[in-house]
């Protein structure tokens, strides 16, 4: 054991518990309603944490909620971010969560396309 | 790969969660993931302490950061249904703010409990998986030995720890920085290092807990140490009676050879290290330093006098560095952050934060870790909730048999090592005994007595014969027996063997007696003049009596007595013969009534 392994080391550990980090740059929130389990949140749950995984990004969170109060929109997904108003999304299937985490995580962009705006 | 789940689930793994089954409701948790086809979403893992023992078996989901309370295996079927597969905390479970009403998650900060604790020594325990040794370096685990072996010269490290102002947990205090500069400075070519995991204080349970939680930090805290005092080989002297710690610790040992952090040529340097665990029997008396070196050893638990100190001549005649498990698990934190960082945290003469199990008449039985400085009210108001069942609050038990009890009015001190001399009770390891009004202070003082005179390992006669003397004087007050001049007696008594006694055991050993003295003589007096216990605790001096009306005649008492003195028939109230009564208080506790009261 060196510096270094115990480096990488620590990093592989840092990014297997960041669901246990008390701050991360985004969160990601799966509105898990009835409607939204019916719409298939759960799918998309489960295709955030994959794609997350598959890519190795650090410092997101991924947590599920209850009703958020679009049900015509649902799945809906909010993703949060350090310092920014949160962004949410609606009508997401397995493929658009995963690219919200390639485009909006992994490249800081908004998909305006999956986009709900509230209105002001 | 490394792989995130979509929850990780942490169940308390601390002895006392699992004497309320936390194994259970691990098991019930498996079957409902399996059952829900979830088992390769969600994490589980089971920790060590994580505080709040009144409220165990608890359990925390990240990253909701719930917490969950009191749990029952039968609880689990709906917690896993609707939390970990649809995301709704089961409300009824979790613990939820007295104030607002709010579901509080851990870090929200929102009780005292938890808001008016710093965790430095606990900052891992019952955060990560103790029998992995990857969650404790994702923690910087291990990264302070690497940077001091291949960054720091063994002076560099003895002059953090001095400036650090860290002091000795195990109870006396002495300088962390200065021991280590002895054995460091004293010239041989074999030392050793050791730890003292042999907690013996009656409700003390900091130490195990530590190494129940975060075993590797002890590891990691005795490694730093043999470096800088140039010692090659280690032992943890740990007590039978902690048979979790001591797996554990045996794993994590197991696991740091793996990982190459014991052993050769660690971190690629010259400098090698291992560790062997050495279970105690016991015996109170070998939490003495010079006691357990002797137990090591492998004779018989004495004690023998210093000097010679075991940084010249310990284990073996050779050069010991001893410290204490806390003492140990805040190195690493100190060399990672800097010493001005830990000698910011506490008061002028005590740095750092210190542990403390709260036990006794106190609402949040626990684990809590504070800034030094912080003083008894907040620690037993505002963290421990205060007495429960709307009793008075009488005293405050500090440092186990070698402590002493402090009174209302000093609670507002601010604890650090000279403070709790000063009042008469000392830091110990931070066993924390809170008394309520219905404690007799001369049966308490009995009580620890009875302890030490056990314990005591008859070598010097001060300790053997001065406390077995101590104990019958105060066995005499609490019977009625007591005279005035017994209070005298005691007190020089007292003195003599806190002078003469060959050990730390005996030197201490009349503390809580001087200190209920100094606080509660008047308890004394009232036994001895009045024949009086308030606390109506002693039963040689309480009366018993049968209230009329509430005696529904089931003769449960008269069939209990061991003197025969209850008689009565069907339709008649029972009475109690007071010629013939002992005061052995058996009635009261059979009466299934309450139809018995007590006077004194």
């Amino acid at each position: 054991m060196n510096l270094e392994e115990l480096r990488k080391l620590r990093e592989k550990g840092q990014r297997e518990m960041m669901q246990r980090s008390d701050t991360s740059k985004y969160r990601i929130v799966v509105g898990m309603g009835t409607s939204g389990i019916a719409a298939g949140a759960r799918e998309v749950l489960k295709a955030f944490i994959d794609e997350i995984n598959t890519r190795g990004i650090k410092d997101v969170i991924v947590m599920q909620t209850g009703e958020k109060g679009f049900s015509s929109r649902e799945p809906v997904v909010e993703v949060f971010e350090e310092g920014s108003e949160p962004v949410l999304y609606g009508n997401i299937d397995p493929e658009k969560a995963k690219r919200i985490v390639e485009e909006h995580i992994g490249k800081g962009n908004i998909i305006k396309d999956y986009q709900i705006i509230v209105g002001k | 790969m490394a792989t995130v789940p979509k929850l990780d689930v942490l169940i308390c793994g601390g002895a006392s969660c699992i004497s309320n089954h936390s194994h259970d409701i691990k098991d019930k948790i498996f079957e409902e993931l399996k059952k829900n086809g979830i088992e390769d979403e969600v994490r589980v893992i089971e920790t060590g302490c994580m505080g709040p023992c009144e409220l165990g078996p608890v359990m925390l989901v990240y990253p909701d950061k719930v917490f969950y309370q009191r749990l029952k295996p039968s609880d689990i079927e709906t917690i896993v249904s609707d939390h970990f597969v649809k995301g709704r905390p089961v409300e009824e479970k979790v613990l939820v703010s007295e104030t607002t009403r709010a579901i509080i998650e851990k870090g929200q900060q929102d009780t005292d409990f938890f808001k008016k604790q710093t965790k430095v020594v606990l900052s891992n325990c019952g955060r990560i998986d103790p029998e992995n040794i990857e969650e404790y370096i994702s923690e910087n685990g291990y990264a302070a030995l690497g940077s001091v072996l291949t960054s720091s010269t063994p002076d560099e490290v003895v002059e953090t720890i001095k400036k650090s102002g860290l002091r000795g947990r195990g109870g006396g205090g002495f300088p962390t920085g200065r021991k280590w500069e002895f054995v460091k400075n004293t010239t041989n070519d074999q030392k050793y290092v050791v730890c003292n995991a042999d907690e013996g204080d009656p409700g003390a349970f900091m130490d195990r807990s530590v190494l129940e939680g975060d075993p590797h930090c002890i590891i990691e805290g005795m490694s730093i140490a043999a470096y800088t005092v140039g010692a090659n080989k280690g032992y943890v002297y740990i007590r039978a009676e902690y048979p979790l710690a001591i797996k554990r610790l045996e794993h994590a040992i197991e696991e740091a050879r793996e990982y190459g952090f014991l052993g050769e040529n660690i971190f690629e340097t010259d400098f090698s290290f291992d560790l062997e665990i050495r279970i105690g029997a016991g015996a109170f008396v070998c939490g003495e330093e010079t006691a357990l070196i002797a137990s090591i050893e492998g004779e018989r638990g004495n004690p023998r006098p210093r000097p010679p100190f075991p940084a010249i001549s310990g284990l073996w005649g050779k050069p010991t560095l001893l410290n204490n498990v806390e003492t140990y698990a805040n190195i690493r934190h100190i060399i990672l952050k800097g010493w001005e960082w830990y000698a910011s945290i506490g008061t002028e003469t005590s740095k750092g934060t210190k542990v403390f199990a709260l036990s006794g008449k106190i609402k949040n039985t626990g684990l809590i870790e504070v800034p030094m400085g912080t003083t008894l009210r907040e620690l037993i108001f505002d963290i421990g909730g205060g007495v429960p069942d709307g009793k008075k609050f009488k005293a405050v038990q500090l440092g186990g048999p070698s402590g002493g009890c402090v009174p209302e009015e000093y609670l507002d001190t601010p604890i650090d090592y000279e403070t709790l001399i000063e009042l008469g009770a000392m830091m110990g390891s931070g066993g924390v005994i809170v008394m309520d009004e219905d404690t007799c202070m001369v049966n308490t003082a009995r009580f620890f007595l009875d302890f030490t005179k056990s314990e005591s390992c008859g070598k010097c006669v001060p300790c053997r014969v001065g406390l077995v003397q101590l104990h019958a004087l105060l066995d005499k007050i609490v019977k009625g027996n007591g005279e005035l001049e017994d209070l005298d007696k005691l007190e020089k008594l007292c003195y003599s063997v806190k002078k003469t006694s060959l050990c730390g055991l005996g030197q201490t050993a009349p503390n809580p007696v001087l200190s209920t003295l100094r606080y509660f003589k008047d308890e004394y007096l009232e036994h001895i003049q009045d024949h009086r216990c308030r606390a109506k605790v002693c039963t040689n001096l309480v009366t018993y009596t049968i209230v009329e009306d509430a005696c529904r005649s089931c003769g449960i008492c008269a069939k209990n007595c061991p003197v025969d003195c209850i008689s009565g028939e069907k339709g008649v109230p029972y009475v109690i013969n007071q010629d013939i009564c002992i005061s052995c208080g058996t009635c009261y506790d059979v009466c299934p009534f309450d139809a018995i009261t007590t006077e004194s």
